[in-house]
């Protein structure tokens, strides 16, 4: 077998063992397993606890995308059109929330709006006994924020790195014709932006309709969507043809709204001319627009909050503020719930995520080679590709607990499944920071230095892989970070001695007492640091060369 | 009896930071005219044009249109038109669309836009258009139809930036006269930005050469041609032999001590200008004559006689031209082909006619 058979087949082997396999045990659970029949699903469909779950999904996720627009848009705005200092910084950590894991976004909530959270402590400090209470843990109000405060950096991203881009003189042109602001805006800009915010509010909807961590912990079971439900289904009512029918139907759903957006960005790909945003100058600030970029900074900050919040519960205790939880997670305390030290659980999670990020390199690279080798199959295979990022990670994961419990692959009690199933959801990441790169490539560049001289092998090295170096390290730390966060999957499959910290926290929430609720902060923390340091050290490649996600 | 001109730029300065984008300029146009301002990238010539749209601010200095002061004036308020260079035609909207959006945002009817859109379709000679998107045309054809949108709500002044800078030479060529023709037939005050000299001299009934953010001459391209103010704005015309020279006389004709020998132009001493004083020398390379070094030139032919060496000849279709040493200097000259080919090769020695008609004297910059 030729290197390049190998490159081909290594990835695509990959996706069908560990991918389209587990997605056909979940299909044959939900038949009835064995018996051919529609059974499972009858049972769904004639169950209005399970059609209501359904309907909540649909519906919550629309009005969590209306909410992450209506948050996101005018950011994009003032990064699209607006110089001031401390921009980077600012826009770096915008996009903090969306790289954050499910469950620290779910814990800086906690820590901002629970019944022990900043606000409401700040408040009786405020007002004594009589202070009136923020009681919206457990609504549908904080799934709302929780979403849009995890998403809005998409429509942020996507938006305004269109924005920037859209020369100002279709604007100009309006105005010297004669538009007002207002009538600019409606009849010129938003029209040409139309593509970038539907393309932007589709992923947001996909996101959360599959959101999983966020109503899980803020939610209750009163909220569940169909994630949560297959999720309740499989570890706690064993019912795993219902569950399978369940992940059939969210499938189906996904992969419509995924058509839906190709539809949409093929339709609306109007030739836009874009220019360059050195070549876009900044228009003189009137006092106005002063004031508005000082308001959306005020607002980003307030979006922040939560994440500010968590760090500030994490170091408080009932006197003042100290690293009494985070001291507690190095110390081996035998009184602690878990099986395993809470030293042991941030080892797991280092080990499984550096594993997972060396597999999803190799995949994800090899993989984005397949896509760019000219052909007419390159497009079938991005989508082939892509498609575990439209699976929902608890799907996922009951798709592995079905498939890989019994020999040829059994898997059970092994922390392999774990890697794999990280590295299932990571490698499209490195996919598509690396797509870009390669694909911008000049095309003479390789046939220049082979015509030098240079082997196959030197040209990679000496052409090729400084080119795609920085790209490399980006999809490595997209890598890393979504192994580190990985919740969803993990819960169903983590055995008690490979318990990762996401798990983890999960757990202590479970558990009554203050000390536990201090630890899962503080692991919260700890994970944000982690997962924030890795992208900050990688921020400033990623805005010069690697655009929006 | 002369109207008072329908712009006027007052003194009109725009800093961005420690650097002049436009430094005291003072500009009047006239009513139906078309004003080329012609200048080297980057020297201003757009921002001056933005400034007029109301689409930069100005630093200092007034503008006003009719007698009307346009401080305050938002763009959209001031009736203008702006053609960019690269026409920012609305890609979400069809042909129809584009044309007729300004007259939309004044409240046309229906039916007028309509009507409106067709006649200037027709003018630009795309009648059947309408409905053709805007992916779909080429480039000349967008040009026109940018053109289109910006005459249809019938601007008090039009500004084009380079309209048609990213057109090939012969479209560009043909274009330039469909262009002038329009404007000329609308009859409308305009202000065509360029760097390009065949397009000026082509469009323009007064040239506005711009350097460095200021004014440096204006007039009519003729008079641009024949005087030009500086060494700068004559090279940018194109004009070769520019050589140096003192003044050395001046009692019938002014006699000059050049680098290539003395020569004589007709005429007094421009004002500041006085004897001893150095200046340039433009020699015209059409109006000098070429012959073998023992020609005898007829009575007839004044002017001074020089010799020189042949450095090389360069065929250039129906001209040709000679590069020659006189003195010290490289002068070329221009004749006709057919004439050429009796002529001279590189390293002749030769004798050129240089008749007082042929020199123009220009101030040499200031230091």
């Amino acid at each position: 077998m030729t290197a390049s058979r190998l490159l081909v087949v290594g990835p695509i082997l990959f996706i069908a063992v560990f991918f389209l396999y587990p997605l056909v045990a979940i299909l044959a659970k939900s038949f009835g397993g064995g018996a051919v029949g529609l059974g499972p699903f009858q049972v769904l469909l004639g169950d209005s606890y399970y059609l209501g779950r359904i309907w909540f999904t649909i519906w919550q996720a629309a009005f969590s995308t209306f909410l992450t627009l209506v948050l996101g848009l005018p950011v994009a705005y003032l990064f699209a059109r607006h110089e001031f200092p401390g921009k980077s910084l600012l826009k770096a950590l915008t996009t903090l929330p969306f790289i954050m894991p499910t469950i620290v976004v779910a814990m800086g909530f906690v820590a901002l709006l629970g019944s022990g959270g900043l606000v409401n402590t700040g408040l009786s400090g405020l007002f004594g006994d009589n202070a009136p209470e923020v009681r919206i843990a457990n609504t549908l109000t904080i799934i709302f924020m929780a979403h849009a405060f995890y998403n809005y950096s998409i429509v942020v991203r996507i938006v305004s790195a269109y924005w920037a881009n859209l020369s100002p003189q279709f604007e100009e042109s309006a105005a010297m014709l004669g538009a007002g602001r207002v009538q600019t805006f409606l009849r010129v800009t938003l029209p040409l932006l139309l593509p970038a915010i539907w393309s932007s509010a589709i992923l947001v909807y996909i996101f959360s309709f599959t959101s999983f961590g966020v109503v899980l912990i803020l939610g209750g079971s009163q909220f569940a969507t169909m994630e949560v439900a297959i999720y309740e289904l499989t570890v706690k009512l064993f019912r795993l043809d219902i569950a399978g029918a369940l992940a059939i139907v969210q499938i189906v759903f996904t992969y419509i709204f995924l058509l839906v957006y190709t539809r949409i960005q093929a339709r609306s790909a109007v030739p836009v001319t874009l220019v360059h945003r050195e070549a876009i100058s900044s228009r003189k600030r009137s006092v106005r627009d002063t004031l508005f970029v000082i308001g959306i900074i005020a607002g980003l900050l307030v979006v922040l909050s939560p994440l500010l919040a968590l760090v500030e519960r994490a170091i408080s205790v009932n006197d003042g503020y100290s690293l009494t939880h985070f001291v507690a997670l190095f110390s081996n305390d035998s009184g602690s719930y878990f099986y395993l030290s809470p030293l042991h659980v941030i080892w797991n999670s280092i080990r499984f995520a550096f594993l997972s990020m060396v597999i999803a390199m190799l995949v994800g690279t090899a993989a984005a080679y397949v896509i760019v080798r000219p052909g007419k199959r390159s497009n079938i295979l991005d989508s082939l590709f892509m498609l575990p990022l439209v699976v929902s990670a608890v799907t996922l994961g009951f798709g592995f607990l079905v498939a890989f419990n019994r020999p040829p692959i059994d898997l059970r009690g092994s922390w392999l499944i774990l890697v794999i199933a990280h590295s299932l959801v990571a490698y499209p990441f490195v996919i598509r920071t690396l797509l870009p790169v390669l694909r911008g490539m000049p095309p003479h560049l390789k046939e220049s230095a082979a015509l030098l001289g240079a082997s196959p092998m030197r040209i990679f090295i000496h052409i090729e892989l400084p080119l795609i170096a920085r790209a490399l390290v980006v999809g490595a730390t997209f890598a890393f970070a979504v192994s580190m966060g990985e919740f969803g999957a993990s819960l169903l499959l983590v055995r008690p001695e490979f318990t990762t910290i996401p798990v983890a926290i999960f757990r202590l929430l479970g558990q009554p007492g203050e000390a536990n609720l201090g630890q899962a902060l503080a692991m919260s923390t700890l994970l944000m640091a982690v997962v924030a340091l890795g992208f900050v050290s990688i921020e400033r490649f990623r805005y010069r060369d690697i655009g929006g996600f | 009896m002369a109207t008072s001109p329908i712009l006027q730029l007052d003194k009109v300065s725009k800093s961005y930071g420690d650097t002049f984008a436009i430094r005291n300029v003072s500009l009047n146009v006239d009513q139906g005219q078309l004003v080329c301002l012609l200048g080297p990238s980057g020297c201003g010539k757009t921002t001056l044009l933005r400034i007029i749209a109301g689409l930069e601010t100005l630093d200092s200095g007034t503008i006003s249109f009719g007698g009307e002061d346009l401080h305050g004036i938002a763009p959209h308020s001031r009736g203008f038109g702006l053609m960019f260079q690269d026409l920012a035609l609305f890609p979400h909207m069809d042909v129809f669309g584009n044309v007729g959006f300004g007259l939309r945002m004044q409240g046309m009817s229906g039916d007028k836009v309509r009507a409106r859109v067709d006649e200037m379709l027709e003018l630009v000679d795309l009648g059947n258009y309408r409905n053709r998107k805007v992916h779909e045309l080429s480039g000349g054809e967008r040009q026109r139809v940018a053109l289109a949108r910006s005459l249809a709500p019938a601007p008090k002044l039009l500004m084009l930036d380079e309209p048609l800078g990213s057109l090939d030479r012969v479209l560009r060529e043909s274009l330039q006269v469909q262009v002038r023709s329009i404007l000329k037939e609308i009859g409308v005050t305009a202000i065509y930005v360029t760097h390009d000299k065949d397009e000026a001299f082509a469009l323009a009934d007064t040239i506005v050469f711009v350097n460095g953010g200021e004014i440096v001459q204006s007039g009519p391209p003729e008079a641009l041609f024949r005087a030009p103010a500086t060494e700068m704005v004559a090279r940018s015309l194109g004009l070769r032999n520019i050589i140096e020279g003192t003044i050395v006389g001046a009692f019938d004709a002014i006699e000059i001590a050049s680098s290539v020998g003395t020569v004589f132009t007709a005429g007094s001493l421009p004002g500041g200008i006085s004897v001893g004083d150095g200046v340039l020398v433009i020699i015209n390379e059409r109006g000098i004559s070429v012959a073998p070094v023992r020609h005898e030139w007829a009575e007839a032919e004044a002017g001074v006689k020089l010799s020189g060496i042949v450095s090389d000849r360069k065929f250039r279709g129906g001209e040709s031209e000679i590069h020659m040493m006189v003195g010290q200097s490289e002068l070329v000259s221009i004749i006709p082909t057919v004439d050429a080919q009796t002529g001279v090769a590189p390293g002749d020695e030769v004798s050129v006619l240089v008749p007082a008609e042929a020199v123009t004297l220009l101030p040499r910059a200031q230091a």
